[in-house]
């Protein structure tokens, strides 16, 4: 499938021909060729070849026979309207800025709070919880596996009880929180329904987002627990009941950004991370549910990596093909259906630990991508992320970069401002039909989990990251401060957060405490209903807010399904 | 010759495994045995890998925060098990003081983002030729 052949009936060469007139074309080649002659061969600089992060080749310049079979009205057109490729809302940015989410939980609930707490007061708009390794892979504190992880890349949660801690003072009512959160996504939701249930906030107030993708860990960020198949079934059962009880919670943030982290380039980025989205659309269809019933909340996540024009021209595609896709291939038919709402973070691989001050320029670029490239949400990186979890200076300096983006730079005053660049119209197309070509093959390969069980992806990953390395090795490619521009023995002058000990052993109590205090007889009860519930293939939000209730632990429910469900093993390979 | 021999690890709960797939090609393609775990071993799971392949070095990679558990953990029960002869070295996202208390510990070397892969190979290399300058009891 060509990534042009929906757009018109005509023919191409009718639509060259209607974009650019013969004359026209002489003129141009000329012109052209008087140029070229003068600037000779420009394959190189210094050893370096002229290509974007992804390796992909760029022309020395671009003129309006790179975009003459592209027709505004059905390739660009206007933004808020079909092909989206200008933005998801007619005005974007001239009525509403971005939300600005920085991604922060680190140590005890108590802890995240108060960085809460100060966060909201500096002017950030959302929260975005980051839960540590634990609490993502279903583990309670006093497990055997959680020792010296417990608090450290983010904030412990074991019950309820923490959860209601980390809101503390948080009007659940008022804030929208994302939460970063996949193969227990659920029973995190039930946490914090529970938590709003107590504050008095209905299911239907709730504005957020849960993360809850585990195709993408699967293929990148390799935190599952269960086989992949009731893994789907588990997120499914999130997307109905949001479906059902949470209109304005977004059920699940599909997510590129993990996919780009472990070695993908831009275009593989895209391409698996709405092959993702398609096949949980087939998911939630199969279920019974009616597209237009769900895909309104669907939200997407992408990563803003180090090449400027590539990263535009990657979410411009990206709205692109989502909204022909819902359409053509799934048959919604609600305008709201086919918008690619997108999170946006800046890319964590490519900061450095050497010089780690550029990192703030570094991020700034990233920002001003995602803006120009017309995302929702954006969480900017601190600059020493590759140290350890930003200490309170550098997350604020990240948050301000982003301020600075939106408030100072420009950049916000006109909608999709790199439209009409022939250079980004160019790129934006050549976007599409490259995703296009991996989509064939993903289908090829029996889809998205043939796919994964296949190796297809993580083996793609791994190639692309081992060559992204050996480039930067041979000084091909240039990371100032590591391979050019390199200060020996200057040493890193930030200072760096540091998780106490204290922290492991004061969630351990607590959870002890939790343990004695609550009603058991209840706990083991509800517990087993869980179970038969997980036996029977019910819809199993109904049971988990139960158990969340009576307080039993994310890692006793994960345990019951385990023991329905199995545990996944990913066969290494490298 | 008989080629150096080298077991990489994910220990802990850390699933980043892009940069141990990037060493792992890279040994390999400097011509050493590599084998690698995969993801969410236990000190005592690479332990008893590391003395079932017969290697003479382990490489660990951690970016969770947990190296100041995990690292001594491994050293400890290799010298538990008798295989205190082969070498643990490592990298991730570790700060440079706990990095010098770690090697004083007995840790190898622990590289950092930057580093280049044939830092580690050259590293590898040089501490197998040590070894086998070291004179036989």
């Amino acid at each position: 499938m060509s990534g042009l052949s929906h757009s018109s009936k005509r023919t191409l060469s009718e639509r060259v021909s209607s974009a650019l007139p013969k004359t026209e074309h002489r003129r141009l080649d000329e012109a052209h060729e008087q140029w070229a002659a003068q600037v000779g061969s420009t394959e190189e600089l210094e050893g370096r070849k002229f290509i974007t992060v992804s390796s992909v080749p760029i022309k020395d310049m671009y003129t309006p026979k790179d975009v003459e079979d592209i027709d505004f009205l059905s390739e660009v057109g206007y933004p808020g309207a079909p092909p989206y490729t200008r933005g998801v809302h007619p005005a974007m940015y001239r009525k509403r800025l971005w939300t600005m989410r920085q991604f922060s939980g680190m140590g005890t609930p108590a802890q995240t709070n108060e960085r809460y707490h100060f966060l909201l007061k500096e002017g950030q708009m959302g929260l975005s919880v980051a839960f540590d390794l634990p609490t993502l892979m279903g583990y309670d504190s006093d497990h055997i596996r959680s020792r010296g992880e417990v608090g450290v890349c983010g904030v412990a949660v074991d019950s309820l009880k923490d959860m209601e801690m980390i809101f503390k003072g948080i009007d659940l009512g008022k804030i929208s929180t994302s939460m970063t959160i996949n193969a227990p996504a659920a029973i995190i939701l039930a946490f914090y329904i529970v938590v709003a249930e107590k504050q008095g906030v209905r299911p239907e107030q709730l504005r957020g987002t849960l993360q809850n993708d585990i195709l993408k860990e699967y293929i990148a960020q390799k935190e599952w627990i269960y086989p992949p198949v009731p893994s789907m079934k588990l997120i499914v059962d999130t997307i109905e009941y949001g479906t059902r009880h949470m209109p304005q919670w977004n059920t699940i943030s599909i997510s590129g950004y993990h996919i780009r982290e472990a070695g993908a380039t831009a275009v593989q980025e895209l391409a698996y991370t709405l092959a993702d989205g398609f096949a949980y659309i087939e998911a939630a269809m199969a279920r019974g549910l009616e597209v237009d019933e769900f895909a309104p909340r669907l939200s997407l996540f992408f990563n803003s990596h180090l090449d400027f024009f590539e990263e535009v021209a990657k979410y411009r595609a990206a709205r692109k093909i989502w909204a022909r896709h819902l359409k053509e291939r799934y048959g919604a038919k609600d305008e709201r259906s086919l918008l690619c709402r997108f999170h946006t973070q800046t890319a964590g691989v490519s900061l450095t630990a050497q010089q780690p001050e550029n990192n703030i320029v570094r991020v700034t670029w990233q920002a001003m991508a995602a803006a120009m490239g017309g995302t929702q949400s954006l969480h900017t990186n601190s600059m020493d992320e590759t140290l350890a979890l930003p200490s309170e200076k550098a997350a604020l300096i990240a948050l301000r970069t982003q301020q600075l983006v939106a408030y100072e730079s420009g950049v916000t005053n006109t909608i999709d401002p790199l439209a009409g660049s022939y250079f980004v119209e160019a790129l934006t197309m050549q976007m599409e039909q490259e995703a296009e070509k991996i989509f064939e093959e993903i289908e090829n390969r029996g889809g998205v989990l043939s796919a994964i069980d296949q190796g297809y992806f993580q083996r793609e990953l791994a190639k692309s990251a081992y060559t992204y390395q050996k480039a930067v090795e041979k000084g091909e490619r240039i990371v100032v401060g590591v391979n050019k521009f390199v200060m020996e023995g200057a040493r890193v002058e930030i200072p760096v957060l540091k998780i106490d000990e204290s922290v492991e052993r004061e969630q351990v109590q607590s959870l002890r405490q939790l343990r004695q205090a609550r009603d058991n007889d209840k706990v083991r009860r509800t517990l087993g209903d869980l179970g038969a519930a997980a036996e029977r293939g019910d819809n199993l939000m109904p049971s988990f807010i139960e158990c969340a209730r009576v307080y039993a632990t994310l890692g006793e429910m994960v345990d019951v399904l385990r023991g329905v469900y199995g545990e996944y093993e990913e066969p290494p390979m490298f | 010759m008989k080629k150096i021999r080298v077991l990489l690890a994910k220990p802990g709960l850390d699933g980043h495994d892009r940069g141990i797939k990037v060493i792992a090609a890279a040994l390999r393609d400097a011509g050493m045995e590599v084998i690698y775990t995969g993801l969410r071993q236990t000190p005592e799971m690479v332990v008893e890998a590391a003395i079932q392949e017969d290697v003479d070095f382990i490489g660990m990679s951690i970016l969770s925060g947990a190296h100041m558990t995990l690292f001594p953990e491994v050293l400890r029960l290799l010298k538990e098990k008798g295989a205190g002869t082969i070498h643990l070295f490592g990298g991730g996202i570790i700060p440079d003081q706990e990095s010098v208390e770690l090697e004083k510990q007995g840790v190898g070397k622990l590289f950092g983002p930057g580093t280049t892969t044939e830092e580690i190979v050259t590293y590898i290399r040089s501490v197998a030729a040590d070894r086998k300058q070291e004179p036989v009891m």
